[in-house]
């Protein structure tokens, strides 16, 4: 939902990061408003997942140039759990195993986390198991898995839908979703998408982070960003996903090709 | 060449300070302490020249008891605050190394205590068969211990008991030999804990016949000034499976011996072993398996945590001769280092003769894991609560196999109380 007057929760501009001694992110710029969806395409390396690391904090990637501003804060200088417990989530592409860990246990205190930062009082056991089995339907979740590990042994497609019910507990109000669709058979990706619908709502905003068309189907993106070496090289609307579908992403290795032609000379803005 | 001041030359000085401070030999184990001390007498204190030492510094013994070795009796040993009453149908003993553990104890059916004549034909039999004859610290404990609890499980009964002992300041030596009939199950849940500066001393004898179950927790929680020295060595019949699961922490000298012999294989072996170590504290494992037999049975797990300038040693020898033929053994080493001061040696030593066999072996050491501290922190959990429960789950491994009772003594709180606490508690 498109509302040019909705504040801005999200803030990119000119963000380069680096892992190690490669740089990835060679200038990004991106606003979200309150209510938006937006989706990021692009190829294998093309940054995307190095984006949504770095706006999580990742201590692999360092940010060498540029600023997020979250609501008005710089994003770029709290530690990962401090972005976590302000309202950003980052769904990972491959959330991480955590034997010995209880998942219920996890749940439970990164809930409270967030809610110490919103100012809301603790959740006991028993007022948590309340909310996550209500939580769970978001997702059409099984209680077991409440008593497992972290995703240990969860298949591809159990370990996305916990993933978003840590976002249906954690209530962000920017959520980044890198590759939530991948792993997944069409049941699991309509559950999730249809989890993600659920949770989107004019007051937060949802960051998407894909290959494919497939999961544009199933959510649907106010905003479609083509990333390329680094940089959003083209922005439009849904229609550019379906384009892409078609096109293939030949045409971006040669607007890239162009682009930095012209870049030898002076940075050019992509709008 | 001769021994000029290397850390460990006081302990001849405390070793003969010992032996003279020694009451006299009586009670059902006279004719062991006598030939204990002469052993000992005999025998050179450990010291890190030699390879199952070379790790282990023994001088933290010197420290102790300076005014005498005499263990102190506390008032009422039953009374252990800091555990729960024993849970029903269990048998709870509290060994204090002079009293007799079964006095005023009636024992479930099943369950028996020796009589002298098999107590003299018994003890000493399974320590023989797994090699630890001549071992220092089981010399150590025979010289000392004047009491056994020596007890028979019958044949297809099963029996749970807790046992309790608590080390004040001197020698605490506990003497335990255990005897289950062809398809007898005992569960032991044991705890051992240091109130004050003192050696405990540990020797566990146990035979298990044919198709017999042992699952036997070890909960040893000590403090920086005090130490451990554990033997536990297991004969087993064809048939027959042990569980032995260790945890330990907070001791500045642990070292804790598993031997295990299949007599005729096709037996079950699991171990199980926790280790942790802060501050200046050592904790050494030296387990040792040998199959004499076919289709034998090892899974094998240590685990241990090192922070502060703590060592944390493991050796893992596993014997696989001629006859043992088909064995599937599998040991893995997984240590978390979690301070550039701490260290920690692990060894694997696999003694591989028959031609037919699975043997695995691993080791890692690691500290704790990016990936996996990064997304707890990124759902708001801050970095040292997630390395808390990291920590946590990585200990939990080993804690959940230990027997209910001392599954329920052993929380990851209390040890990690005692790994690191010790350290400031007065």
């Amino acid at each position: 939902m498109i509302r040019p007057d909705a504040p801005v929760l999200l803030e990119i501009r000119d963000l380069h990061a680096r892992v190690e001694d490669k740089a990835i992110l060679k200038g990004v710029n991106l606003t979200l408003r309150a209510g938006e969806i937006h989706a990021v395409m692009g190829r294998n390396g093309s940054g995307k997942s190095t984006l949504s690391k770095v706006l999580a904090g990742h201590p692999a990637y360092t940010v060498t140039a540029g600023s997020v501003t979250y609501r008005g804060q710089n994003l770029l200088e709290l530690d990962p759990e401090q972005r976590a417990r302000i309202g950003v989530f980052l769904g990972f592409q491959y959330p991480v195993e955590i034997p010995g860990v209880s998942n219920l246990e996890f749940l439970r205190v990164a809930t409270n986390a967030r809610r110490a930062e919103q100012g809301l009082e603790e959740l006991d056991t028993f007022a948590f198991e309340d909310l996550v089995r209500e939580r769970l339907a978001v997702v059409q979740m099984d209680p077991a898995f409440l008593d497992r590990s972290v995703n240990e042994g969860f298949s591809g497609g159990e370990k996305k839908r916990n993933e978003i019910l840590q976002m249906a507990l954690l209530e962000p109000l920017v959520a980044i979703l890198d590759e939530t669709d991948s792993g997944l058979d069409i049941d699991a990706l309509r559950i999730v998408a249809g989890g993600v619908n659920q949770l989107a709502n004019p007051d937060n905003a949802t960051l998407l982070i894909t290959h494919y068309q497939r999961l544009l189907d199933a959510i649907t993106p106010d905003y479609v960003h083509v990333m390329a070496a680094g940089r959003i090289l083209r922005t439009g609307g849904k229609e550019l996903a379906l384009e892409l579908e078609q096109r293939g992403y030949d045409w971006v290795d040669q607007e890239l090709a162009a682009l930095e032609a012209s870049c030898e000379r002076a940075p050019v803005e992509v709008a | 060449m001769t021994a000029t001041a290397a850390p460990t030359a006081g302990l001849p000085a405390w070793m003969e300070r010992l032996l003279s401070q020694l009451p006299p030999a009586q009670g059902p184990l006279a004719a062991v302490q006598e030939r204990g001390r002469v052993a000992l007498a005999a025998l050179p204190v450990p010291s890190r020249r030699q390879e199952e030492w070379r790790f282990t510094d023994l001088s933290l013994l010197t420290a102790l008891a300076a005014d005498g070795l005499e263990t102190d009796l506390l008032e009422d040993p039953a009374a252990r605050p800091d555990l729960p009453p024993a849970a029903a149908g269990a048998v709870r003993l509290v060994l204090d190394g002079r009293r007799d553990p079964l006095a005023g104890v009636s024992l479930p059916p099943g369950l028996s205590a020796l009589a002298p004549t098999e107590l003299a034909q018994a003890l000493g039999h399974t320590l023989a068969a797994t090699g630890c004859e001549h071992h220092w610290p089981v010399e150590l404990n025979h010289a000392a211990a004047s009491q056994v609890l020596a007890l028979r499980v019958a044949s297809r009964h099963s029996v749970t008991l807790e046992l309790v002992s608590a080390a004040g300041t001197g020698l605490l030596p506990l003497r335990l030999l255990l005897i289950l009939e062809e398809k007898a199950q005992l569960e032991i849940s044991q705890s051992l804990s240091a109130a004050s500066a003192g050696l405990s001393s540990l020797v566990l004898e146990a035979h298990l016949g044919r198709g017999a179950r042992l699952h036997h927790g070890l909960v040893a929680l000590g403090r920086s000034e005090a130490a451990l020295l554990a033997h536990l060595a297991l004969e087993q019949e064809p048939e027959s499976a042990a569980s032995l699961v260790v945890a330990s922490a907070g001791w500045g000298l642990a070292r804790v011996e598993p031997r295990i012999r299949q007599v005729d294989g096709t037996a079950r072996t699991t171990l199980r072993g926790l280790q942790l170590v802060d501050g200046r504290q050592i904790a050494d494992t030296h387990s040792h398996v040998l199959f004499s037999g076919p289709e034998g049975e090892l899974d094998q797990l240590h685990k241990a945590v090192a922070s502060g300038c703590g060592r944390s040693v493991f050796n893992g020898a596993v014997r696989v001769p001629r006859e043992a033929q088909r064995t599937n053994a599998a040991q893995l080493s997984r240590s978390l280092l979690l301070s550039d001061r701490a260290r920690i040696d692990s060894k694997p030593e696999l003694e591989i003769v028959a031609d037919d066999v699975k043997c695995a072996h691993g080791a890692t050491v690691s500290s704790l894991q990016t990936d996996e501290l990064f997304y707890l922190q990124s759902r708001g959990i801050g970095s040292e609560q997630a390395a808390g429960l990291l920590k946590r789950a990585f200990c939990e491994e080993v804690l959940r196999e230990l027997p209910p009772a001392a599954r329920a003594w052993c929380s990851f709180d209390r040890l990690l109380a005692a790994s690191g606490a010790a350290e400031v508690s007065g």
